[in-house]
């Protein structure tokens, strides 16, 4: 059953060092709180795993929390380079960065293989593709009933699962809704998750279909108004499209970058207090 | 109006989604381009995203493949497993439309690095959706800007296959698909040779001459017997994309359209 605890409690308590932390959401509800929680608490040596690292992977990699990464899309959307990524994998700064490179449609499988309680999914894809000559599991599998050649990845097993959603209610039930992403799938195929929510309400009031994760598998809640900026929450704030085109020049070097994470992340309590400075900065420009 | 060579490009693209298309779209170029065609000749165009939105129908362009507009005007939002599976890995796209880094003269793309794999020049962002798109799709449609950088006779890495080694590698890797059916640039349309499968040059852009596409394609490139002008962009199809842009900019406070 979910408990709805602080974010720094949820991570202190579920997120250890040489884990591995899969924090996904597709543009939108990007777990950013949680990610900035993880460097607060300098974790360390953790394997990430996400489609598309983003700037909140950005943030991790070049605070030096991660050892490994599994992912399938590394650019700033709508923007071009993340460049503290790519620090990592061109010049090994600040420390070497390993990659397990796949495509989408090779994370997506392996994420719902691994929330259906499989070794591996099957599909096809990767065909032609040198993707699967630098990464062994990339392999080939045979039909047992056809005899067609078909491509197996292993299943997604995270340690923690971390997502951002619009709303739980008090036993821990979690909403979202709007671009889903393979959020659900993280949790279900992870030990622990955790949910940071826009807001903790009373009753749900979702339709039948609507994408629910139980409370019961779930291991904590945590409120953190507008949790996903500088990404969106559908129904509650929009993307931060100019913070994506200024942290292109705020991540371009060390220094400033380095500068910028000490100011906003390290040298502020929680996630309000780096809203509030952004929001102090908005003011400026 | 005078159209500048990005906007001939878009709109010369665009024209290749027939109504009624469902069109897997990359972000970025290929985007606009299809975007451009839902609201001029292909009104019935199904624009489906990776991230999940199928029939989106977005009001300004997308600055990131899950931005919130996509969702609200689509017909119906999926999961990411799903749009893979259901959607396109069960053959249910007419047309893939792509954008790429590198291209080679049998339309294989590149866009995961720049020298060794191991030890990179230049980390690009990888392959996202593009391998399956490109194998999967029922036809293939990429635009990139034409340059000796991006048309190279050897690919540092091929992230999604065009024509393989050319003639018929796609068959014996046993994919469905046709293939990419057009490469459409800044200076001219390619098509692939019936046979070898080597890409084309079947039409120029109005102006350009074959000496420039010569120069900036990294092999020695071939050009069709009859080799056709591109219809220059009609006041329509400018009005419209320039629209489209101004309540793009005025939305999100930067252009999209390029960078993915």
């Amino acid at each position: 059953m979910a408990e709805l605890i602080l974010l720094r409690e949820a991570i202190r308590n579920l997120v250890h060092d040489g884990d591995t932390v899969a924090m996904e959401g597709f543009t939108h509800l990007i777990p950013f709180a949680a990610a900035h929680e993880i460097i607060r608490q300098q974790k360390k040596d953790l394997t990430l795993v996400r489609m598309t690292p983003d700037v909140i992977y950005d943030q991790l990699i070049g605070m030096g929390c991660a050892r490994r990464l599994i992912f399938s899309w590394g650019g700033n959307p709508g923007v071009g380079s993340l460049h503290r990524f790519r620090d990592a994998v061109e010049n090994g700064w600040p420390h070497k960065l390993e990659i397990e490179e796949h495509s989408h449609a090779g994370l997506a499988n392996a994420y719902v293989a691994g929330a259906s309680n499989l070794p591996f999914a099957v599909m096809r894809g990767y065909a032609g593709s040198e993707l699967a000559k630098h990464n062994p599991n990339i392999r080939n599998i045979i039909c047992p009933f056809t005899g067609e050649q078909l491509i197996a990845v292993p299943s997604l097993r995270p340690d923690v699962a971390i997502i951002h959603a619009q709303k739980a209610d008090r036993k821990g039930n979690v909403l979202l809704w709007g671009i889903l992403g393979v959020q659900k799938e993280a949790v279900l195929a992870a030990r622990r998750s955790i949910v940071t929510v826009e807001e903790v309400v009373d009753d749900l009031q979702a339709s039948p279909n609507a994408c629910i994760l139980p409370g019961w598998v779930v291991s904590a809640v945590s409120e953190v108004p507008r949790g996903a900026t500088p990404s969106y929450a559908h129904g509650y704030y929009g993307r931060d499209n100019r913070f994506y085109r200024m942290w292109d020049a705020i991540s371009r070097s060390r220094e400033s970058f380095l500068a910028w994470m000490q100011a906003q992340v390290l040298g502020v309590s929680d996630f309000s207090g780096y809203l509030r400075n952004q929001m102090a900065e908005e003011v400026k420009r | 109006m005078k159209a500048t060579t990005t906007e001939r490009m878009t709109i010369a693209s665009s024209r290749r989604l027939k109504d009624g298309d469902v069109c897997f779209v990359g972000i970025g170029l290929p985007s606009t381009a299809a975007n451009l065609a839902r609201l001029t000749h292909a009104r019935n165009v199904v624009l489906i995203y990776e991230s999940g939105p199928i029939g989106a129908k977005p009001r300004v362009l997308p600055l990131s493949v899950g931005d919130g507009d996509l969702a609200e005007t689509a017909d119906t939002v999926v999961s990411t497993p799903e749009i893979f599976r259901y959607w396109l890995q069960a053959r249910r796209i007419d047309v893939g439309f792509l954008g790429a880094a590198q291209i080679d003269r049998f339309a294989n793309i590149n866009t995961t690095v720049i020298g060794p794999y191991e030890t990179p020049k230049t980390r690009l962002p990888g392959a996202g959706g593009a391998p399956e798109i490109a194998s999967s799709a029922k036809r293939v449609l990429i635009i990139l800007r034409h340059s000796l950088r991006a048309f190279v006779s050897k690919l540092d890495f091929v992230t999604s296959i065009g024509f393989g080694e050319g003639g018929d590698h796609r068959a014996r890797l046993g994919l469905p698909g046709a293939g990419p059916q057009a490469v459409v640039t800044d200076l001219c349309s390619f098509e692939p040779d019936p046979e070898s499968r080597e890409l084309v040059v079947t039409s120029l852009q109005e102006g350009v001459t074959r000496e420039k596409v010569a120069a900036a394609t990294g092999w020695p490139v071939r050009f069709a017997q009859t080799l056709n002008t591109i219809e220059p962009p009609s006041e329509k199809e400018l009005t419209v994309l320039r629209e489209l842009q101004q309540r793009t900019m005025i939305a999100h406070g930067v252009a999209a359209g390029d960078a993915s």
